[in-house]
């Protein structure tokens, strides 16, 4: 844990901001009679870039807004006013940042699935985009590796390969690769690159021969120091203190706000991170959260405990949105748009978005067009999350006669959508969506959630700041989260197999408020029962004959459901949601009007 | 936000430009301070480090690492040619011969691991050459890794382009800047030309032009699909400039069929015949960085004063372009920017100006989908 100079006790004015590579959003959060709240926010262009190149005018232009807004006096002239009294200064400023690109690695292990993918997941959730995976068996020739580690210039390679006590000939090699290479940083010309070594102890020696010389070389605790277990921590430490130290020294004017800050600067993704764990052991669920932004899409999950993170670094609404239509294919993305659309047209629609990625649509049909680009997006970076988030491969365990019936082999995703207890969305698309069952829609088609699952969307993206404080005062961190950073959206209720089309797939009794509602679904069917924020219901389900509501075919479901903005969404389609190809405007307009979701 | 809109881009008759060449990698500068340069022009050069070619030793002679360096014929720093026997192992009864290990490449030697039992070698460093790109002036030296030229003249950015640097003469060959053309309308005459080329190219178009060996083609739009065909594969983010591609293309105003600006098609028109420097690279994250046709004209020296056009935000009077349906191409002025936001068709609350175009028509639209005519 990095130090902080801040006593807890004292805080009742915060701010915090997220330098965006777009955007410097800015919250107030103050102590009030029933705890921390988050009182105003304001925004400005990120300045990292040319001709500001300093990212402190970004922050000042936002806190100018706060204060315009809040009416509260943060700055006297460009220094903030500590601490607060009365309608002057704060307490306490933090700030997480993704300018200029975030941090860029590259990481490497011997064997691809093992060392290689625990280095990749120990980057990923400090905060990292990883650029490339390298591994003693990733089938490219030594030579190949060689020009892949000059041509990518990460901020910061981690190096990790073999338990301790092991051979070191491999990871030994990987070294003389990187030291042929002689990669430079992306950022600064006048200093080395830094190489985090989280490998095998007994090759420190051989490696330091090799790197110290070159480049900036870190050496910590092995990051697979057996293959039954992971020590991802040492090596994510590292690669924050680094962080501050190497890549954000460099960036324009981070100097100066590091100087300003009462915390350590974190990345934005490992803030997410910070918190959705938080949130996690506290209310002891487990929860999937995705941050879908315009060039990157962020997932995070934590189940029994265990949290991983993803970044698709090229899935994304505005500048990646070319990308999403590249992977998922024009077929994917029309599934989802409710009305006939010429081929030609919607791939220039797509592309000029990708050329002007402020726009915002303005017709309805763009809107549809966007929102299903999103869905394919989401499910993309899903896909890509789901392959990351597993248990640790190579390793023999003991198997139970039922997993000997379990198809899931060694290794196999920890994402279990049916123990899914909460997901949470956020980024632009999900986050502005003018209607909120447009957000519960695009959430249950990307991540199909099975069984019973909360929805919430993050109101104005606040997790960042968050996180970041909860490194600080964790207190004010959950008490503004459970307050003011959700907006519950519902529950999904949905079947996790299939049927056929207009069969019988289950009955339903809601019990709220001192009555009753009855319904029945057919399969292919959704339906939108409202349920007001705050308000809970018992639900019980009787599935019909072959339908499975999450606890076998034709066992009961009954369980306590949420309300939110939008309701309890019961979700007949089953999984996965197939549109049929005949008559698909149609299907997926029929779904869209049961939830709401579009102006007639 | 105060400003959100997108700055335009600049389409300017006069302007100061300057553009730094640098070297991938430290080098030799060969010009000094005041040279007159010509966009062909070399005036720096440098040598990337050879590529590494890996031999497995150890395996090749049944050996251990450890006892690597009794075997080897080279040390590291040797000169090895090509098929060079770099280390030796005699059979245990000498009259059954040796097993040797040979270089793969000429290159030096350049590390013998007694842990991996590899030796890495190193091929012969590789010349690159930059050149001047623009008709200018060397206005600074940057020791070791390049310089800055300096030229006046017509300045004019795309919105999206494919393709590196070229040079050449300006051509235009339609009369209006809605016009099409079909490949017949393309001449072996315009080899090695900048070619504007009305408001869409198709692929056949392309195609003629490639086959004639025109420089660049400059258009109003292009089809993703095109594209597609173009590239081979579908373009997923909006980094380009290394593809090896001629002519390059530079699109000014977006993807589908769209008349040229204006003010563009003019200014390209008016400087028909002059040679202009042109680079398709196009970089929309992180450092913005638009496609550019710039022609150097000795009258536009004095040009200092208006080159540094700072965009301000919009104010009732600012020319605009709105960049996205409805009205996607139209140019206007903004009469009026009205405080608060306002429910438009999708039911989101946004911030809009009122605009006013040519034929006396008025529309509502998000500032974000407008983009301010600087030029």
């Amino acid at each position: 844990m990095l130090e902080t100079r801040i006593s807890p006790g004292l805080l009742d004015v915060i701010v915090a901001t997220d330098c965006g590579s777009t955007t410097t959003k800015a919250i107030l959060i103050e102590k009030r009679p029933e705890g921390y709240r988050q009182t105003f926010r304001g925004e400005a262009p990120t300045t990292v870039e040319a001709p500001f190149e300093d990212v402190t005018r970004g922050v000042l232009n936002a806190f100018a807004e706060l204060e315009e807004l809040s009416g509260r006096r943060i700055l006297d002239g460009e220094r903030i006013i500590y601490p607060a009294r009365g309608n002057v200064g704060v307490d306490l400023y933090v700030s997480t940042s993704s300018a200029g690109g975030g941090l860029q690695m590259v990481v490497a292990g011997v064997v691809k699935q093992m060392t290689a993918e625990s280095a990749q997941r120990a980057a990923l959730g400090a905060g990292a985009i990883v650029m490339d995976v390298l591994a003693s068996n990733d089938q490219r020739q030594p030579h190949e590796k060689i020009e892949l580690i000059r041509r990518l210039r990460p901020d910061m390679v981690l190096l990790s390969g073999g338990t301790d006590g092991g051979t070191i000939t491999h990871v030994v090699e990987l070294a003389e690769f990187l030291a042929a290479a002689n990669p430079r940083p992306r950022l600064g010309r006048n200093y080395k690159l830094p190489v985090i070594y989280a490998g095998n102890r007994d090759a420190r020696q051989a490696v330091a021969e090799r790197l110290g010389a070159k480049t900036e070389l870190h050496i910590t605790d092995n990051l697979r120091p057996v293959l039954e277990r992971e020590n991802l921590g040492p090596a994510r430490t590292e690669i924050h203190e680094l962080f501050l130290k190497h890549v954000m020294a460099q960036a324009p004017g981070y100097d100066k706000l590091m100087s300003w800050v009462g915390a350590p600067i974190m990345p934005t993704p490992a803030a997410v991170g910070a918190i959705m764990l938080t949130i996690a052991q506290h209310q002891g669920i487990n929860l999937i959260g995705v941050d879908i932004g315009g060039a990157t899409t962020d997932v995070f999950s934590v189940f029994g405990g265990t949290f991983n993170r993803t970044v698709s670094a090229n899935l994304g609404m505005s500048y990646s949105i070319s990308n999403v239509l590249a992977e998922a294919g024009l077929p994917n993305i029309l599934r989802w748009v409710p009305f006939d659309i010429d081929e030609t047209d919607l791939r220039d629609r797509i592309k000029n978005k990708m050329i002007r990625p402020t726009t915002v649509p303005q017709l309805l049909v763009e809107l549809k067009v966007e929102q299903a680009i999103a869905r394919e997006a989401l499910r993309l970076a899903f896909e890509q999350h789901k392959a990351l988030a597993v248990g640790l491969k190579g390793v023999q365990r003991e198997r139970t006669i039922s997993e000997s019936f379990d198809e899931t082999p060694s290794g196999g995703t920890i994402v279990d959508m049916r123990r899914l207890d909460l997901l949470v969305g956020s980024g632009g698309v999900l986050s502005h969506a003018p209607r909120r069952s447009q957000a519960a829609m695009m959430l249950i088609d990307a991540f199909q959630p099975e069984g019973v699952t909360r929805l919430a969307v993050d109101s104005i993206f606040m997790m960042p700041h968050l996180g970041v404080l909860a490194q600080v005062h964790e207190e004010a961190a959950m008490e503004v989260f459970v307050q003011d950073c959700l907006i519950a959206l519902g529950t999904c209720v949905a079947m996790v197999n299939q049927g056929k089309a207009g069969t019988p797939a289950f009955d339903y009794e809601l019990e709220a408020g001192g009555g009753v509602r009855r319904g029945s679904l057919a399969v292919g069917e959704l339906r939108l029962e409202p349920l007001a924020v705050g308000q809970s219901a018992k639900l019980t389900a009787t599935p019909a004959r072959g339908i499975d509501l999450g606890l076998g075919k034709g066992h009961r479901l009954e369980a306590t459901v949420h309300g939110g903005v939008v309701g309890v969404i019961l979700d007949a389609r089953g999984r996965p949601i197939v549109v049929p190809e005949k008559g698909r405007a149609e299907t997926v307009n029929r779904w869209a009007q049961a939830l709401n979701a579009y102006p007639r | 936000m105060a400003h959100a809109y997108t700055p335009g881009l600049r389409v300017t008759e006069r302007a100061t430009v300057r553009k730094e060449r640098r070297l991938p990698i430290a080098g030799q500068v060969l010009v000094e301070v005041g040279a007159k340069v010509q966009a062909h022009d070399v005036v720096a050069r440098a040598e990337l480090p050879g590529d590494v070619a890996t031999v497995n030793v150890v395996n090749l002679l049944d050996i251990t690492p450890a006892e690597l360096g009794q075997h080897m014929l080279k040390r590291e720093g040797d000169r090895v040619e090509r098929d060079e026997p770099i280390a030796e192992k005699h059979a245990f009864i000498r009259w059954l011969g040796k097993t040797v290990a040979r270089s793969p490449v000429a290159g030096t030697i350049e590390s013998v691991s007694s842990i991996t039992g590899q030796v890495l070698v190193r091929t012969a460093p590789r010349p690159v050459e930059l050149t001047a790109y623009l008709d200018g002036t060397v206005v600074e030296v940057l020791e070791r890794e390049g310089v800055v030229v300096e030229t006046h003249g017509a300045f004019v950015q795309g919105i999206f382009g494919v393709g590196g640097e070229t040079c050449g003469e300006v051509a235009v060959v339609v009369d209006r800047p809605d016009a099409t053309i079909g490949p017949g309308t393309l001449t072996d005459a315009l080899k090695g030309k900048v070619v504007v080329a009305g408001s869409l190219v198709t692929s056949e178009v392309y195609e003629r032009a490639s086959a004639i060996g025109v420089a660049a083609l400059v258009c109003g739009g292009f089809h993703d699909r095109d594209l597609r065909r173009l590239l081979g594969y579908d373009l997923g983010v909006a980094v380009t400039g290394h593809e090896d591609i001629r002519p390059i293309l530079i699109i000014t105003e977006g993807f589908g069929p769209m008349p040229i600006a204006d003010a563009t098609f003019a200014l390209l028109k008016a400087h028909a015949g002059r040679r202009a420097s042109a680079n398709g690279a196009t970089q929309i994250r992180a450092g913005v960085l638009r496609p550019e046709i710039i022609i150097p004209t000795p009258q536009a020296a004095d040009a200092e004063a208006k080159s540094d056009i700072v965009a301000v935000g919009l104010t009732p009077g600012s020319r605009v372009r709105i960049i996205r349906e409805p009205g996607f191409g139209r140019i206007g002025v903004v009469t009026s920017l009205p405080p608060g936001t306002v429910r438009i068709e999708t039911e989101s609350l946004v911030r809009v100006a009122e605009v006013k175009f040519p034929d006396g028509t008025t529309a509502t639209v998000p500032r974000a989908n407008l983009e301010a005519i600087e030029s």
